[in-house]
């Protein structure tokens, strides 16, 4: 009866030892030889400190920066606590928080009433930690962008087009922009401009 | 449904069918002991393993003896990571001090079990419970491991199948080990590499403290990510290094890792047709089984991604834009990611419940009902949509041992499978196998919709404002919630209060939980709190019945399979590589499914659409 619990207990020793230990060691080295940067978190420094990461979304709350989408994270983009609102689509909290993000976006951005908004600005993603918005999104922001930093319209949205990234291999994913990279590249066009 | 969407879905689908044979043929020489050229690098350490063990790798084991080693095996991996987990404060790389106050008793055999049954079903929060230690050994060890159990049982089912008048269907030991080496090694060693590239993190550092352009600061969870996503997906295990799992930006960062990782569920499961067709000397046989599995995981994806592109007429009416355009996804975006839309986010919950894997690129709780529908269906099935890592073959060969009992009645002959007489034996197993899948997810769905018990004498009661304070909502006998402002007081047992949503989406998040545990899937409808007692200890019974209950008839299956003889192919035989065959195959799938749940789908997703579309809310 007992005969098979030797293996059994070293089987299990022997597996834990090469897929537990020797695996995930290995991985780390060579992809801290390799690719630290990502390795690492993809981590963004500006003047010096962490800003966050390129692929961690953040919260911009003010006129100057592009929004990102709404956030169910924590109290919004915790990056320790990722995750959906979990909502479902009869129920009533759902549609009166995205009927108040939408009525929200539509003031901030000078939009007349009714006026059709993005499915993505007003959903919370599944990570609430979305790096991107859809272009769409970053279009309407632009006008109240360019208004409060006194900027022309066309540098805003030759910005939005510069990051906007494409379906990869032409078909893969969606056109999306990266609210983090694109608010730095904002802060950057303000201090030239102040130079 | 845009021509892009279309094409995403199409493309996938061209990729698993090309890699479909030389994965299998590769996986037949690793089984059938044949040289592979991996030989050079990892037959030493196979050696190794086997002298270790004390395994005499020639010996040929009679089913019984196979899956009482599958057993052991599986028991001890389940304590070890009991033990593990609970003393995880004990252990080393643990920068963010996780320690038992996190993982509670009923947590850790919940979790446990969970991982070991290749369910992976995630109770805690990872970011705020468990230490790096506890992800990359306690835990992921049983990637590994349960993907090569289910490895090991589908190949002794084909030997069952493929072997004239044999004893034996195979060495446990030797099969895990050769799969562990030789098909999951090398896959993961580079693929996890290929997500570091991409974005994955691999690394051993604290949490990361930032401070955001505006000022607050954020502090950005980190942990050797990659090279635990990379068996995660592979052995289709699911259990994400981050709540958010395949949607979190650190774990599928781009739409290439996304596109990847889908392959990767795939991969073994769709090879493994081939290796059947390939080990019962026809590979026709295999393609049929393909064929059948394909038309089903089409149907769903573009079932599913149908309903999420045409969104939620209630979330519409607010003006917000429901069809895709150039530059936006449109479709019901609750709970998905920007960067996968709603196509890639559709394929992925088809994906991943046609497999056991459970792994999630967006919130299928947020899913529009009848695209939410479509995963749950895919479970109930009891995952045969190439399904997981062996778990999907042998799945789908029982249905294949049901078609063609069922063709039998139909003409009044003894069946016959792939030279094998099909008799009594043989379907009873079958239809074990189909009942306990069956009792198992709907005795505890109805148990826990109707679980309400006066509360004892010495009963503690829990309130709302107790959960604040880190309590959990009650479940055992000893603690009972009260409902808040009830007066006079009312009691309610384990369930009260547990589901995120009210109305019928409340019990299709109990029906789901229980379909994913019994299947061993592990997705969710997140919304449902599970880290309760009640919860823990019933879901981590409902996954230990749906894997160790389903594994042990397969194998006396196999057993009495493989001491047949051989029956050559009459003008009488039911020729099952042909058309027919692959579409009775597909109809008894559906229909065993259907008539099975059809009744508990009608009080959820069903009713919860017909609410949806008149305007109803909750």
């Amino acid at each position: 009866m007992f005969r098979q619990l030797r293996p059994a207990i070293t089987m299990v020793i022997a597996i834990t030892v090469l897929t537990g230990f020797i695996y995930p060691f290995v991985i780390t080295g060579i992809a801290q030889t390799l690719f630290p940067k990502q390795a690492n978190g993809s981590l963004i420094r500006w003047n010096g400190h962490i800003v966050g990461s390129k692929l961690i979304g953040q919260n911009f709350t003010g006129p100057m920066w592009f929004h990102p989408r709404p956030s169910a994270a924590g109290n919004g983009y915790n990056a320790t606590q990722s995750g959906g609102s979990n909502l479902g689509p009869t129920n009533r909290a759902l549609i009166d928080r995205i009927k108040q993000s939408t009525e929200q976006y539509r003031k901030e951005n000078g939009l007349p009433p009714g006026a059709p908004i993005p499915a993505d600005a007003v959903t919370e993603s599944a990570s609430g930690l979305d790096p991107d918005i859809s272009p769409a999104n970053a279009d309407l922001q632009a006008t109240r962008i360019a208004k409060a930093r006194g900027l022309p319209s066309a540098t805003v949205n030759r910005l939005i087009a510069q990051h906007t990234q494409q379906r990869t291999l032409g078909f893969l994913g969606e056109p999306r922009v990266n609210v983090l990279e694109l608010n730095l590249e904002l802060a950057r066009v303000a201090i030239n401009k102040r130079r | 449904m845009t021509i892009n969407g279309v094409l995403q879905i199409l493309i996938f689908f061209l990729v698993i069918l090309l890699v479909t044979k030389p994965m299998g043929a590769y996986m037949t020489r690793v089984f059938s002991g044949g040289r592979t050229w991996l030989d050079p690098i990892f037959r030493r350490v196979e050696r190794l393993f086997y002298r270790l063990c004390g395994v005499d790798p020639d010996q040929d084991m009679r089913w019984t003896t196979y899956a009482y080693s599958l057993l052991m095996f599986s028991a001890v991996g389940l304590l070890l990571s009991y033990a593990l987990l609970r003393l995880q404060g004990y252990l080393p790389l643990n920068p963010q001090h996780f320690g038992a106050k996190q993982m509670t008793p009923d947590l850790a055999f919940n979790t446990a079990a969970s991982f070991t049954s290749n369910t992976n079903w995630q109770s805690y929060s990872p970011e705020t419970t468990v230490s790096y230690f506890s992800n990359m050994v306690s835990l992921a060890i049983h990637n590994w491991m349960s993907a090569a159990v289910g490895l090991a049982v589908a190949i002794a089912l084909v030997r069952g199948l493929a072997r004239r008048s044999a004893q034996g269907i195979g060495n446990f030991w030797v099969d895990i080990t050769r799969a562990t080496l030789y098909v999951l090694l090398p896959i993961c060693l580079v693929y996890a590499l290929f997500l570091v590239w991409q974005g994955v993190p691999q690394n051993f550092s604290h949490y990361i403290q930032a401070t955001t352009m505006e000022g607050p600061k954020q502090t950005i969870a980190q942990g050797p990510v990659a090279s635990q996503e990379a068996i995660k997906m592979l052995g289709t295990n699911g259990g994400g290094f981050f709540n958010a799992n395949s949607a979190h930006p650190y774990e599928n960062p781009t739409p290439l890792s996304n596109f990847i990782e889908m392959l990767s569920i795939f991969l073994i499961p769709a090879g493994l047709t081939y290796t059947f067709g390939k080990m019962v000397g026809n590979t026709r046989q295999g393609w049929a089984l393909f064929a059948a599995m394909s038309v089903l995981f089409l149907a769903g994806a573009f079932t599913c991604y149908h309903f999420e592109q045409a969104g939620n007429p209630n979330v519409a009416r607010l003006g917000i834009e429901t069809h895709s355009t150039s530059n936006q996804p449109g479709g019901n975006m609750e709970g998905k990611e920007v960067r996968f839309g709603i196509a890639d986010s559709a394929l992925f919950a088809t994906i991943t419940t046609d497999a056991s894997c459970g792994a999630v690129n967006s919130m299928h709780d947020s899913f529009t009902p009848f695209g939410g529908l479509v995963p749950l269906f895919n479970m109930m099935t009891g995952e045969v949509i190439f399904g997981g890592v062996g778990a999907g073959l042998y799945g789908m060969l029982i249905f294949a041992i049901l078609a063609v009992f069922i063709a039998g009645l139909m003409v009044g002959r003894t069946p016959e499978y792939v030279g094998k007489k099909i008799e009594q034996y043989e379907v009873k197993m079958a239809t074990l196998i189909v009942l306990i899948l069956a009792a198992d997810i709907l005795c505890f769905t109805a148990l826990s919709t109707n679980f309400k018990l006066p509360p004892g004498k010495n009963s503690e009661t829990i309130t709302s404002a107790d959960l604040g304070a880190g309590k959990k909502l009650a479940a055992t006998p000893a603690t009972w919630n009260r409902v808040d402002g009830s007066n006079p007081p009312v009691y309610e047992g384990a369930t009260w209060n547990n589901t995120h949503n009210p109305g019928a989406h409340g019990f299709s998040e109990i029906l789901y939980a229980y379909t994913s545990a019994a299947g061993n899937n592990g997705s969710a409808f997140a919304g449902l709190t599970t880290d309760t007692p009640y919860y823990n200890l019933t879901m981590g019974l409902a996954m230990l019945i749906g894997r160790f209950l389903m594994i042990v008839p397969v194998l006396a299956i196999a057993g009495s399979l493989a001491a047949k003889k051989y029956v050559p192919v009459s003008a009488g035989t039911f020729p099952t590589d042909s058309g027919t065959f692959v579409a009775l195959l597909i109809g008894v799938v559906i229909i065993v499914s259907a008539l099975t749940f059809f009744p508990a789908l009608a009080l959820g997703p069903i009713v919860e659409h017909l609410q949806m579309l008149q305007g109803a809310m909750f």
